[in-house]
């Protein structure tokens, strides 16, 4: 129907419009609550992150590894599948990728390769536990992959910890990495790595997989309705298990990529928590992969201008957390401008209808 | 008429539900106090939604209703109940682990301080179920009930509530005709006792039958209503279809050729341990149909779910074209050239958000002729849905739609042009009309004869009895994982033979059943 997709598409930028402004709206209030210099905090967060070329950078550094787990996200949720592994997966793929950058001496050029590879093979293997027992024992995955991110987190920081350390420093980081390893910036007075570049190719090659290939109409009609699939003769738990490991693989690649573009060493106690950030990003550019780097970006700006405004008032930067979870909801609420739409769609059918008179609704 | 009092009005309703489908526009409905009052039209012409309107199920667009003279606005089925309407679903909505009294009671229980009162609640149940005649105990638990004695709880529990006008949701799909024949009773002792029912069937012979008015919609539009006695079905037909439409199914003499599938000693184990199908043998071959009638859940799903590969099976063998299939999955069947038409199209038969075009390659993408090294070829993929569309007679605005914006006819006419363009051998065709309209049902049946007149084996599972009698050449009857009877030759038989064999109150001998494996 094509007065509905256009009805459709008018819908979504509008709810998207509404949410990005209700996001500021909700970030002045709470600014104004609780800032003594509210003037300086709006500026801070809304123009600070555009007040610099190193600044603008950051808007781009904070978006690239929040790409690669929305690209997991959005290949496992079109499988109809809801493994949460994209966090576990991102943050094991630091440690692989950390581990080839310390103690692997390889050639300028290659090493970063072959560490970000490695990153997506860890990050494939851990996404694939949850996905095996679901195939297997019919475990839910949604249990299995969130119980799993903490086992992951934790074994990263057992293995930098007794493995990896660096001796000398007191706070918690490994051992530096080999200079052969690091991936080089891109723009110069930027910290803009290669890694953005690996970002933007895979959510072309996602999209391309996803509506390009028999695998990835076999992936979507297994997603929507796994049932009418298996009476296809499309093999089900083998798409559902595949769908899986790619998106650990992305996700795995994302955490290599991010390590080794903006760091020397790994100094993470905890995680970071650019998993549960693209599930955010993955929504905002509505499960499609070529809309992934402008959702990205938009989340990053919103990072870096918390960020600046932590620094230079007395907002914190937890500030964003609250703004993501109001996206979500925002997001995710089917009866926003539901009215309208309904309103819009009435019109348009009684007029293919050849229907005069007034539009009477609800 | 003058003297009838309106109990019911609705006037200028229009109904466009969220996703664009206009499925009322702008129609008058008007019905009397103790009157049968039929609702015919094709699928998707609207029916549904306007007793869903009534039903305070779905809200109109626009429009007015008026209960007994007075304008009411319906905002839930709470109080569509409240005002004396009363709904039998197609579906049932019944809690099958309790009995027939706790069914009835559900949420309007008779109480003693905080307790349920169970010993008035049977009792009250008794009283309206011998009040009109219907033979039903209400201590039975529901799962233990037939599909006949399921729907009399379910007008018992509309009666229950307080109900004067009761709506019926083409209430003899799933009926044997024995049993159609004593709901007939019933209904017709519940209009002389001041009920209204609303008869809601596309069966123009039980309209005939049971009904005084007719109402008849087309495309959302209310085609008038007629007084039962001066039309014939004819005329309803055509009215329905907006043109003349040939209820008789017309076909030659078929020509029989090989056998296609051997089933012998089949048994299949349910989960329960129940035998859901026991020492099963039959056979088809090329150029007949088989039709195979019984009451639902006599075997007949757990047979269609073998023959393709859905459901292993405990013992005995399936051979089709010569190929013992006990290890095979879908695809391996499917390879062997055997097509699907399921009993559910939307859980089973296809994804509702993806497209049309989607929809009819699900099962054929990875082939040559759309793709190369798992990369989809476009354009003969738009190609072929427009083909297909244009082919199939699929009625919508583009093939890149998605399928769930289809009526229901539309749909199954998609999941038909998947299943009959692979140039299949066999053709399995579960309930292939269920809620089609007349005008998409004449289509499939002609198809499906067409494949059988081109040497195609066809196995029709069908619980209307019209359909396995019209379109069979030989028939198998099914009970409890069974064969109660089989007839060669299916001309020579009426609805009332069958219908003994289905309810299990008849059965051939061994030797008239054996005909079937036609002396393998």
């Amino acid at each position: 129907m094509d007065s509905n997709k256009r009805i459709r598409l008018i819908v979504d930028i509008t709810k998207l419009i509404i949410t990005i402004l209700v996001s500021c709206g909700l970030v002045t209030l709470i600014v104004l609550v609780t800032s003594s210099d509210p003037v300086n905090a709006f500026s801070s967060f809304f123009l600070g992150p555009f007040t610099s070329v190193r600044r603008i950078g950051n808007i781009v550094e904070a978006a690239s590894p929040l790409m690669f787990t929305a690209l997991a996200v959005i290949m496992i949720f079109s499988a109809g599948q809801f493994s949460m592994i994209s966090e576990g997966a991102f943050f094991i793929g630091t440690l692989g990728a950390m581990m080839i950058a310390t103690s692997v001496p390889l050639p300028a050029g290659i090493h970063p390769i072959v560490a970000i590879l490695v990153a997506g093979a860890m990050g494939a293997a851990v996404a694939l536990i949850p996905a095996v027992l679901k195939m297997k024992w019919q475990v839910s995955e949604v249990v299995t992959s969130l119980m799993l991110n903490y086992v992951v987190q934790f074994f990263a920081i057992y293995m930098v910890s007794y493995h990896f350390r660096e001796i000398s420093s007191s706070s918690l980081a490994s051992i530096e990495f080999k200079d052969t390893s690091i991936l080089p910036v891109i723009i110069r007075g930027t910290r803009i790595h290669l890694g953005i570049v690996l970002g933007v190719i895979l959510c072309i090659i996602t999209y391309f997989l996803l509506y390009r290939t028999t695998f990835g109409m076999k992936l979507r009609t297994v997603g929507n309705n796994a049932k009418f699939a298996h009476y296809s003769g499309i093999k089900v738990t083998g798409i559902m298990v595949i769908s899986q490991v790619i998106a650990g693989a992305l996700a795995g690649m994302g955490g290599g990529a991010e390590i080794l573009g903006m760091y020397n060493r790994f100094k993470w106690t905890t995680s970071p928590g650019y998993g549960w950030s693209g599930i955010v990003v993955a929504l905002l550019a509505r499960d499609n992969p070529l809309m992934v780097p402008l959702a990205a970006l938009f989340m990053g700006y919103l990072n870096v201008g918390a960020n600046i405004m932590a620094r230079n008032s007395d907002v914190s930067s937890e500030v964003v957390q609250i703004i993501q979870g109001v996206m979500i909801l925002m997001i995710a609420a089917e009866a926003l401008l539901k009215k309208w739409k309904q309103k819009m769609i009435v019109k348009a059918a009684k007029s293919e209808a050849g229907m005069k008179g007034d539009v009477i609704n609800d | 008429m003058e003297a009838k009092r309106e109990v019911l009005r609705m006037e200028n309703i229009v109904k466009v539900y969220s996703n664009g489908v206009m499925a009322n526009k702008g129609i008058n409905f008007s019905i009397n106090a103790g009157e049968i009052h039929a609702l015919s039209g094709e699928n998707g012409a609207g029916k549904s939604t306007l007793m869903k309107i009534i039903f305070g199920e779905e809200q109109p667009t626009s429009g007015d209703i008026y209960i007994n003279g007075q304008k009411t606005v319906i905002t839930s089925p709470q109080l569509a109940i409240k005002l004396g309407i009363g709904m039998v679903h197609q579906h049932f909505m019944l809690v099958s682990s309790m009995t027939v009294a706790e069914n009835v009671i559900l949420g309007v229980e008779p109480t003693k301080g905080i307790l349920i009162n169970m010993k008035h609640a049977i009792k009250q149940v008794e009283e309206i179920a011998e009040k009109y005649n219907m033979n039903i105990n209400p201590k039975m638990k529901v799962e233990d009930l037939t599909v006949g004695q399921k729907q009399k709880v379910e007008i018992l529990k509309a009666l229950f509530r307080g109900a004067k006008i009761l709506i019926l949701d083409e209430p003899t799909a799933v009926l044997t005709p024995q049993e159609t024949t004593e709901l007939f009773e019933e209904l017709k002792r519940l209009r002389d006792s001041g009920y209204t029912i609303i008869f809601i069937s596309h069966k123009l012979n039980e309209v005939k039958e049971l009904c005084n008015r007719i109402t008849i919609i087309r495309h959302g539009k209310s085609m008038g209503v007629y007084d039962v006695k001066t039309v014939t079905e004819q005329d309803i037909s055509n009215l329905m279809v907006g043109r003349d439409v040939i209820l008789n199914i017309e076909k030659s003499a078929p020509k029989i050729g090989k056998t296609t599938i051997r089933v012998s000693d089949l048994t299949i184990i349910g989960e329960n341990g129940k035998h859901c199908i026991n020492r099963l043998s039959f056979s088809l071959r090329e150029g007949e149909i088989l039709g195979i009638a019984g009451v639902e859940g006599n075997g007949q799903l757990e047979l269609v779910e073998a023959l393709t590969g859905l459901r292993k099976y405990n013992a005995g063998s399936i051979e089709i074209c010569g190929k013992e299939i006990s290890q095979c999955n879908v695809k391996d069947i499917r390879k062997l050239a055997v097509s699907h038409i399921p009993e559910d199209r939307m859980t089973t038969g296809a994804a509702p958000s993806l497209s049309i075009t989607e929809n009819m390659l699900s099962d054929k993408i990875s082939s040559n002729s759309f793709s190369k090294h798992g990369i989809i070829n476009k354009r003969a993929i738009k190609q072929y849905g427009i083909d297909m569309v244009k082919q199939y007679q699929i009625l919508c605005k583009n093939p890149d739609v998605s399928i769930d914006s289809l009526s229901g006819g539309n749909i199954q006419k998609a999941v038909l042009a998947r299943e009959l363009s692979n140039n299949p051998k066999i053709i399995i065709a579960d309930q292939p009309t269920r809620g089609v309209d007349v005008g998409a049902t004449e289509f499939i049946h002609k198809r499906l004869i067409n494949m059988r007149d081109n040497k195609k084996s066809v196995l029709l599972i069908s619980s209307d009895l019209n359909e396995v009698l019209g379109l069979s050449d030989s028939i198998i009857v099914m009970h409890e994982g069974r064969i109660a009877a089989y007839f060669p030759d299916a001309a020579k038989i009426t609805e009332l033979q069958l219908g003994g064999y289905m309810l299990g109150i008849e059965k051939q001998s061994e030797e008239e059943i054996k005909e079937v494996r036609h002396g393998q």
